[in-house]
This record gives C-alpha cells, sequence and structure tokens, in this order.
C-alpha cells in the first residue's frame, strides 16, 4: 500500500513519520539516537529499506548510522573523514586564513545509480564518497581546488550543505556551500568549478560579483529538467535554466527574498516553494505570519500558502535542509521548524496541518514515497 | 581486569549497559585501555579520541581515583587501584550543558 515516510532530523534525536497516502493520521517512532544532533537523515532512491543518518555531537564527534530496514534498527559504520592531504587554509569571518578542520556531516546523499554509494557534505566544506553502504569514506579533492582558501565561514559553520545529482548524466553533481557558492563537476567529482555566474552579494562581499564566496543557502532541481535549477541564497531566490551556467533573480513579490530552504514540485517542474524569512538578523517568518510561498512560474509571482499554518506570533524558523516533497499523485509538501513543528500538506501547498508540534528544533526534513 | 564506566551516550553507542570490563594484555596505560575498548567496540573510534591524531577529544575527560587523569601522558601508568580492578575508570561528557 503506498505510503509515505518523513525523516526528521533534530537538535536532540532522529524521528521517523509514517502515513498511508491519505497523509492525515501518522505513527511517530523516535526519538532514535536521543540527545544526539542528527543534522540530516535520507534514504536510498534505489532502496527504500537503505537510511542513513548523520549523528553528532559537541561532546563525542561524528558517528554515521545506517538502516537496512527502513528505520527500525540501526548500525553505526564509518565515521572517519579524513581531508586529503594537508588540507590547508580557508578565509576565516575576518578575512584572514584559517586551518581546515573537520567539524561534522551536514547531508547525506544516497546515488541515484549505485546502490552502495552515498555522498556526504561536510563542515568545514568538503564532500566526501562512501562506496560501500558508508563503512568508509573518501574525499573528492578536487573541489577545494576551486579557489577553497576564499571560502568563508556563513553563521552556521562552512558547511557543504547541498548535494544534487543529475538524474541524466551520472558524472555532474552540484553541491552548495555556505559561504562559497555553487560549484558542479561533470567527470563524476574529479575536478570542479564554480557556477555562480548572476549571484550578487554587496552586503557580504568586496566584489559583489565574485566567483566564489556566495553564501547559497539551498538548490533545488526537478529530476526531469536537470538543466534547471532553483536557488535559495542568504537574499534573494534565483533560477538557472542553463546547468548553473548563469543565474538571474526570480524574487519577484516575495514579502522578503532572505530565507533557507527551497523546493520543486514533484510533478510540476515550474511550481517551487520557498519560506520567506524577514532577514539576516532577524531569523523569523515576516509579521509573525508563517507562510510558505509558492511559484507556478519558476519564480518571479508568488502566492502566500497559510491555510492551516500559524498567522501571528509565530516566530520560528525553516532551516535550509528542513522541507521536502513526496512523490504521490497529489505532490505532498513537508517542512518543519526551530520551534518543533512538523508540518504536512497533502495537497500540493493548498492547505496544511501538523504531524506533530512540539519535537526538538528541526535541523532536516526528508520524505520517501513508499509503494 | 580494569573496570571502564562510559557515559550513557556511548554506553548506548556501544550497546553496553553499567561497567565494561576489560582485559588489557600490557601494562594498563591510557593508550592501552582506549586501544583494548576501540578494538572490542569498534562503535567508539572517533568519539573518545581523534581517529588521526589520537589526542583526547576535547569535551572527553578521564576521571579514576578521585584524580582528573585527562591531561596525563598516554603511556603513563594507571593508578594502581585501576589496574587492579578495584577502582573503575571513567570516561566522562565536559560539564557542558546541552
Amino acid at each position: 500500500m503506498a505510503g509515505v515516510r518523513v525523516l526528521v532530523g533534530t537538535r536532540k534525536g532522529a524521528f521517523v513519520l509514517t502515513s498511508d497516502a491519505g497523509r492525515a493520521r501518522w505513527e511517530v517512532s523516535g526519538p532514535h539516537f536521543a540527545g544526539w544532533e542528527i543534522y540530516h537523515v535520507k534514504g536510498s532512491p534505489l532502496n527504500p529499506d537503505r537510511l542513513y543518518a548523520s549523528q553528532s555531537s559537541g561532546w563525542f564527534g561524528q558517528v554515521i548510522q545506517r538502516s537496512d530496514d527502513g528505520g527500525r534498527t540501526w548500525e553505526p559504520v564509518g565515521n572517519e573523514f579524513a581531508y586529503d592531504g594537508v588540507p590547508g587554509t580557508h578565509q576565516w569571518y575576518d578575512g584572514t586564513q584559517h586551518p581546515w578542520e573537520f567539524k561534522r556531516v551536514w547531508h547525506l546523499e544516497p546515488s541515484l545509480t549505485e546502490p552502495e554509494t552515498v555522498y556526504a557534505g561536510v563542515e568545514d566544506a568538503a564532500l566526501f564518497r562512501s562506496t560501500d553502504g558508508g563503512r568508509s569514506w573518501r574525499e573528492l579533492p578536487g573541489l577545494r581546488e576551486a579557489k577553497g582558501h576564499l571560502w568563508q565561514p556563513g553563521a552556521g559553520g562552512m558547511c557543504l550543505h547541498t548535494i544534487v545529482q543529475d538524474p541524466g548524466d551520472a558524472g555532474r553533481l552540484f553541491v552548495a556551500i555556505s559561504a562559497a557558492g555553487v560549484f558542479r563537476t561533470d567527470d563524476a567529482g574529479a575536478t570542479w568549478r564554480p557556477v555562480n555566474a548572476g549571484l550578487r552579494s554587496p552586503y557580504e562581499l568586496p566584489d559583489p560579483s565574485a566567483d566564489v564566496g556566495h553564501c547559497v543557502h539551498s538548490i533545488a532541481m526537478h529530476p526531469s529538467r536537470p538543466g534547471v535549477l532553483f536557488m535559495q541564497k542568504h537574499w534573494d531566490v534565483m533560477r538557472s535554466d542553463d546547468a548553473g551556467e548563469s543565474w538571474r533573480e526570480v524574487s519577484g513579490n516575495l514579502p522578503s527574498d532572505f530565507g533557507f530552504p527551497i523546493a520543486v514540485h514533484a510533478h510540476e517542474p515550474e511550481t517551487v516553494y520557498v519560506v520567506p524569512i524577514k532577514s539576516d538578523s532577524e531569523h523569523y517568518p515576516p509579521e509573525g505570519k508563517l507562510r510558505v510561498y509558492r511559484s507556478r512560474r519558476g519564480g518571479e509571482e508568488w502566492e502566500a500558502l497559510t491555510s492551516g499554518l500559524p498567522q501571528q506570533d509565530c516566530y520560528v524558523n525553516v532551516l535550509r535542509d528542513a522541507m521536502a516533497v513526496d512523490g504521490l499523485d497529489e505532490c505532498g509538501v513537508y517542512f518543519g521548524t526551530t520551534g518543533g513543528q512538523v508540518y504536512a500538506s497533502p495537497d500540493g501547498g493548498d492547505t496544511w496541518a501538523p504531524i506533530v508540534r512540539d519535537l526538538p528544533a528541526v535541523l532536516s526534513v526528508e520524505v520517501q514515497t513508499l509503494r | 581486569m580494569i573496570r571502564v564506566m562510559l557515559p550513557e551516550h556511548l554506553r548506548r553507542l556501544a550497546r553496553v549497559e553499567g561497567e565494561v570490563p576489560l582485559e588489557v594484555g600490557e601494562a594498563a596505560t591510557l593508550r592501552a585501555v582506549l586501544d583494548a575498548l576501540e578494538a572490542e567496540f569498534p562503535a567508539l573510534r572517533g568519539t573518545i579520541r581523534d581517529h588521526a591524531t589520537q589526542r583526547r577529544r576535547s569535551f572527553v575527560r578521564f576521571f579514576a581515583c578521585g584524580r582528573d587523569l585527562s591531561h596525563e601522558p598516554p603511556d603513563a601508568p594507571l593508578p594502581a587501584e585501576v589496574a587492579a580492578g578495584t577502582e573503575p575508570f571513567l570516561v566522562v561528557g565536559a560539564m557542558a550543558g546541552g
């Protein structure tokens, strides 16, 4: 029977929320890995029972957990993330150089084509790959050769937080880093180059149009159109129609173009979702109203989606990896907040209801469509 | 036999309850105890000391016999009571809230 499994990472553990296709009644399991920060949980597109979780703590460091039964049981796998060679330095907040130091895994992206391959995006920013189901990890060091000495941390650290695979070209990957920008490889990770033309950061960079240094918060792609990318930057919602070669702003009528996550509808490649946040210093929704904004035209024209969401006195944030869609016939949209709510819309964003209200602060939300 | 008491987070990660009895086949030093602990519980590798440098993670401390052994050299002998198993060796998460 069709259904969905929502994988939620929080500041104090992971939760697995499951429902049938109606998406009205939910079972909540967790906390898994109670007390640990779970930056991300994601399932393999090739095997829905294969899940990976990034578990970390300021005391005990990084652990990677793997499940082969859809999250019922877990096994710690490899947690050694050693940079290739001498990692060198990157730019610090004050413009001086600072040594590269591993802190945590922000994002785990199982391969679209190889069942035992999974990518890990880490802080300080680098990309690692495992080809043995997470037991061992090797850096793809060509990424840091793309002007890594000019990358700098954002407020959340210098993190590689987004990994997007081109479903039509196994050699092409995009990653996004705060604050460095978007990078693309066309040779399966051996060599990389920045693809940030068109981004402008006049308040963050001495050269507003520099080719690296932009604080990209998230990027998203519809699998049917891998050349089209959508981006929520620190400020500005952007779009590329040429696989990142050039970007143009599509913020249009949004009440604020600051925000963190961005997602694309499962069946409509021009339908895009963002959650506007007031500013970089006030990380909550404008006017205390939690609104998802939807564009059905690939940007520029946005409509507020409010039904079922709090429209007064709401001051939560929605973090960059905390929004996702399912693939059921009527696309479901999901997001989690720093206030511990996970909201679901079974109708593409028209109406919303909380699945749970009182989790620890939500760091990430991913959805598996089960058939 | 050396008795090691892990903090709760690491007990759960290693799937143990209570104290961990360890046979340390050589002189009882910090390094020997941690080597034996990680050999028996590979999930603990990297959580107490760094994989590459083998240095203690900064928010982890080692206590025994009412003393803080966190800054002892890794090859210094542990207290005789720890080596004899009459006193436990404590791995402790630093007091840092959370």
